[in-house]
């Protein structure tokens, strides 16, 4: 890091690790937070190089995106982390946790250790691996929980894999549970699921589209919620997306269980009918809901049940998106739209905007135990200027990503970020774009 | 030593089943008769002519060495005629059940019956339907009784008393009968006992065994005096407990690093066979400072002697087929 110190000043200052929400000025130094607080700088020099005025944009924590599939290794067509971590600074995003799903899978301490290194080299936003599971992701036989940690694995997940079957599972838990590890799990009952890409309804049934049940997920998280109940291990729905998985999470932290869960950002904003004419964009796994399941994560996320919302980014490329419904490729790139989609929960009055930027900081950053998402003194200066306010029509073709399958092209928002820092560098700078 | 004490009964029951329901009066008098038979063992004539005419018979369903031929050493050693009958050729293997199998030996009229099977309750089952006395030699994941004694003896020459000590039992408890037998004995000593182990390989209440749990070796071992190894049964259970050997060894298995947080001058015991690079680096197994291993061994054929010798007096009593 450089031995260089920046001023930030005339910012608004949310950090939601602690709730404060205040005009005020943050100094970095040597790459880290070295003072923050309000009325600081308030009278300094604003034409000095050192300084950055904010012009009263806020200035947050860089967002934490704990769902993020890339293509390297092995599809860096799609995606590299390179792109990704450019699409990633672009969308305000300084830490993103990259899934094990590639090829080959991350479920070597080689391989995560290959993640790492090609990140340093490459990636301009800080990358944290998740490692696989079980090997393979073959849902039969775990994977070296210890020695997957110790090369720096910040979690375990078959990503967007169910393990069917619960007897491995249970004793992934316990092992992991063994090492405190915590563990990411995706809630879709794989044999209903199968050959289907919607959600079964009204519109799945005149489009004629083989379609899944959301009892299809609520099983597998009611199911899980034994097991962690069992086993003690921690565990993360990485994204649920309808009420009767939220109405049994809540039970489950109401029992006070170790488990959490995310929301995909997609699942906040759309609604299955978004799928209009077979548009395949609109293919992600699991599959958009009814109006009333969206509207229950937006309440989820508002009342804080939700505890982080994910980008879920899954880079396609043309040959696996324009392809008929049901053949495609499921997924969508979400970096960059992460922030603007959540920023509408504020917009409409469901949440402020502080409880908003919590569940993209502070919560993921407490659930994987990263030392970020806060606006701590000696905490690394990973941070956003956000625009809250500024519209914009999405142009795909402006997207940092490698991948074009965005899900809301053409769509107005409202906000994004217009400076990304890690470790106090610049990343992305809005204004030096065009 | 055996025409003097001949006449002192040691056993309540007529057979060896388990640890869980001898008293502590029992086990100590068990330690202190092996320890009689340590010497013999040492001496120029090793044979005792105690088991003179009597039978004793070694059924083994699971394939073992040094428990097989500690059995019959010891039967030897104490002057019976030891038959051993392993599954490979016998009847069982021609799908007898194991109550027709262990009736046609019954009428063979053994007086003593040791076996070994791969399900808990099989030696249980047999005492109830045999006349001669049985001994437990393992049964599944239950019991090993004349193991947690031959461990005891081993600590109590070494340490002379249990209470105080505390050992660490580290390893596949789940699935160990050598586990639950000395949690037992050791717990009845006086003994503090701790179990380490991942949480796959310990079962789901052991601390209904009153005793401490740790899943971080190092902290278990801390001020440890004895660290009991247990086998890890390899070809069970890579992959369905333990996702490889190579993560097992670098957090469970025993090398100088991690006993370094054991007390100074702790012990280190294992019931073999050994696994090296496993569950035991060889650097620990093979240092005689600290390793107890082959002195186990020894102390196996004179607790067996011991408990052949204490069974026999219980015939004697009954005052069947007195030689």
């Amino acid at each position: 890091m450089s031995n260089r110190r920046t001023v930030f000043c005339n910012a608004r200052l949310i950090d939601p690790a602690t709730g404060l929400d205040a005009k005020g000025g943050l100094l970095v130094e040597n790459g880290k937070i070295a003072d923050v607080g309000p009325r600081l700088f308030g009278d300094v020099d604003r034409s000095d190089p050192e300084v950055i005025d904010c012009k009263g944009q806020v200035l947050a924590p860089g967002l934490i995106d704990m769902r993020v599939f890339t293509g390297e290794p092995g599809s860096e067509h799609r995606e590299t982390l390179e792109s990704a971590s450019r699409a990633a600074a672009a969308g305000g995003v300084t830490t993103i946790v990259v899934m094990p799903n590639t090829d080959p899978v991350i479920d070597e301490p080689s391989l995560v250790d290959f993640i790492l290194r090609r990140a340093a080299a490459t990636a301009c936003v800080r990358v944290a691996p998740m490692a696989a599971l079980t090997r393979h992701l073959a849902g039969e036989v775990m994977t070296e929980v210890g020695l997957l940690m110790e090369a720096g694995a910040v979690a375990f997940t078959d990503g967007d894999r169910t393990i069917s079957n619960t007897r491995v599972l249970r004793r992934a838990l316990a092992y992991a549970s063994t090492f405190g590890a915590l563990v990411v799990g995706h809630a879709e009952d794989p044999d209903l699921a199968d050959g289907t890409s919607v959600t079964e309804g009204e519109y799945a049934m005149r489009l004629g589209i083989p379609a899944a049940p959301t009892a299809a997920e609520a099983m597998i998280v009611e199911r899980d919620i034994r097991l962690v109940e069992l086993t003690g291990a921690r565990y993360h729905f990485g994204q649920i997306s309808c009420r009767a998985s939220l109405d049994a999470v809540a039970a489950a932290k109401q029992r006070g269980l170790p488990i959490t869960c995310g929301v995909a950002a997609h699942h906040l904003a759309l609604n299955e009918l978004d799928v209009g004419s077979y548009y395949t964009f609109m293919k992600v796994k699991p599959p958009l809901r009814s109006e009333a399941d969206r509207a229950a994560m937006v309440d989820g996320v508002a009342s804080g049940l939700i505890d982080v919302v994910v980008s879920s980014h899954d880079p396609q490329a043309a040959d696996t998106k324009r392809q008929p419904f049901a053949q495609a490729a499921f997924g969508a790139v979400g970096l960059e739209t992460l922030l603007p989609v959540a920023l509408g929960v504020h917009h409409n009055g469901s949440a402020d905007l502080l409880h908003v930027l919590k569940a993209l900081t502070a919560a993921p950053a407490r659930i994987l135990g990263l030392n970020a998402g806060a606006l701590a003194k000696g905490a690394p200066a990973d941070l956003v200027l956000i625009d809250p306010g500024a519209p914009y029509v999405l142009d795909p073709d402006k997207l940092h990503s490698r991948a074009r399958n965005t899900p809301f092209e053409g769509r107005k928002f409202q906000g994004w970020a217009t400076k990304t820092y890690v470790g106090g560098e610049c990343v992305f700078d809005r204004e030096g774009m065009q | 030593m055996s025409s003097a004490a001949a006449a002192t009964p040691i056993l309540k029951t007529s057979h060896l089943l388990g640890i869980e329901g001898l008293s502590v009066g029992e086990i100590t008098a068990l330690l202190d008769l092996a320890d009689e038979y340590v010497a013999l063992g040492r001496a120029k004539e090793k044979k005792s002519p105690l088991l003179k005419g009597r039978t004793v018979i070694n059924l083994f369903f699971e394939a073992s060495t040094r428990t097989q031929s500690s059995f019959e050493l010891a039967g030897k050693r104490l002057g019976a005629d030891v038959m051993n009958m392993s599954v490979r050729t016998s009847s069982v293997s021609k799908g007898e059940t194991l109550i027709d199998t262990a009736t046609t030996l019954n009428a063979m009229r053994p007086d003593i019956l040791i076996i070994r099977h791969q399900d808990s309750g099989a030696a249980e089952m047999l005492s109830r339907k045999l006349d001669c006395c049985v001994v437990n030699a393992g049964d599944g994941s239950h019991e090993h009784p004349t193991q947690a004694l031959l461990d005891a003896l081993t600590i109590r020459r070494r340490r002379r008393s249990f209470e105080g000590l505390t050992v660490a039992i580290c390893g596949d408890v789940a699935h160990s009968r050598v586990a639950r037998s000395n949690i037992h004995l050791l717990s009845k000593m006086g003994a503090r006992v701790r179990l380490i182990a991942p949480r796959t390989l310990l079962p789901a209440d052991a601390a209904r065994f009153g005793v401490e749990i740790f899943t971080d070796m190092r902290e278990g071992l801390k001020g440890a005096d004895i660290v009991m190894m247990l086998r890890l049964q390899m070809e069970r259970m890579t992959g369905a407990f333990i996702p490889s050997t190579r993560e097992y060894f670098r957090f469970w298995g025993l090398d100088r690093e991690k006993l370094a947080f054991a007390k100074p001058g702790a012990l280190v015991m294992h019931p073999g066979p050994m696994n090296r690079g496993v569950e035991i680096d060889s650097a620990v197994a093979d240092d005689i400072e600290v390793s107890l291993i082959h002195e186990q061994v020894e102390m196996g054929v004179a607790t067996r002697m011991a408990v052949l010798d204490a069974l026999s007096r219980g015939l004697a009593q009954q005052g069947r087929n007195t030689p």
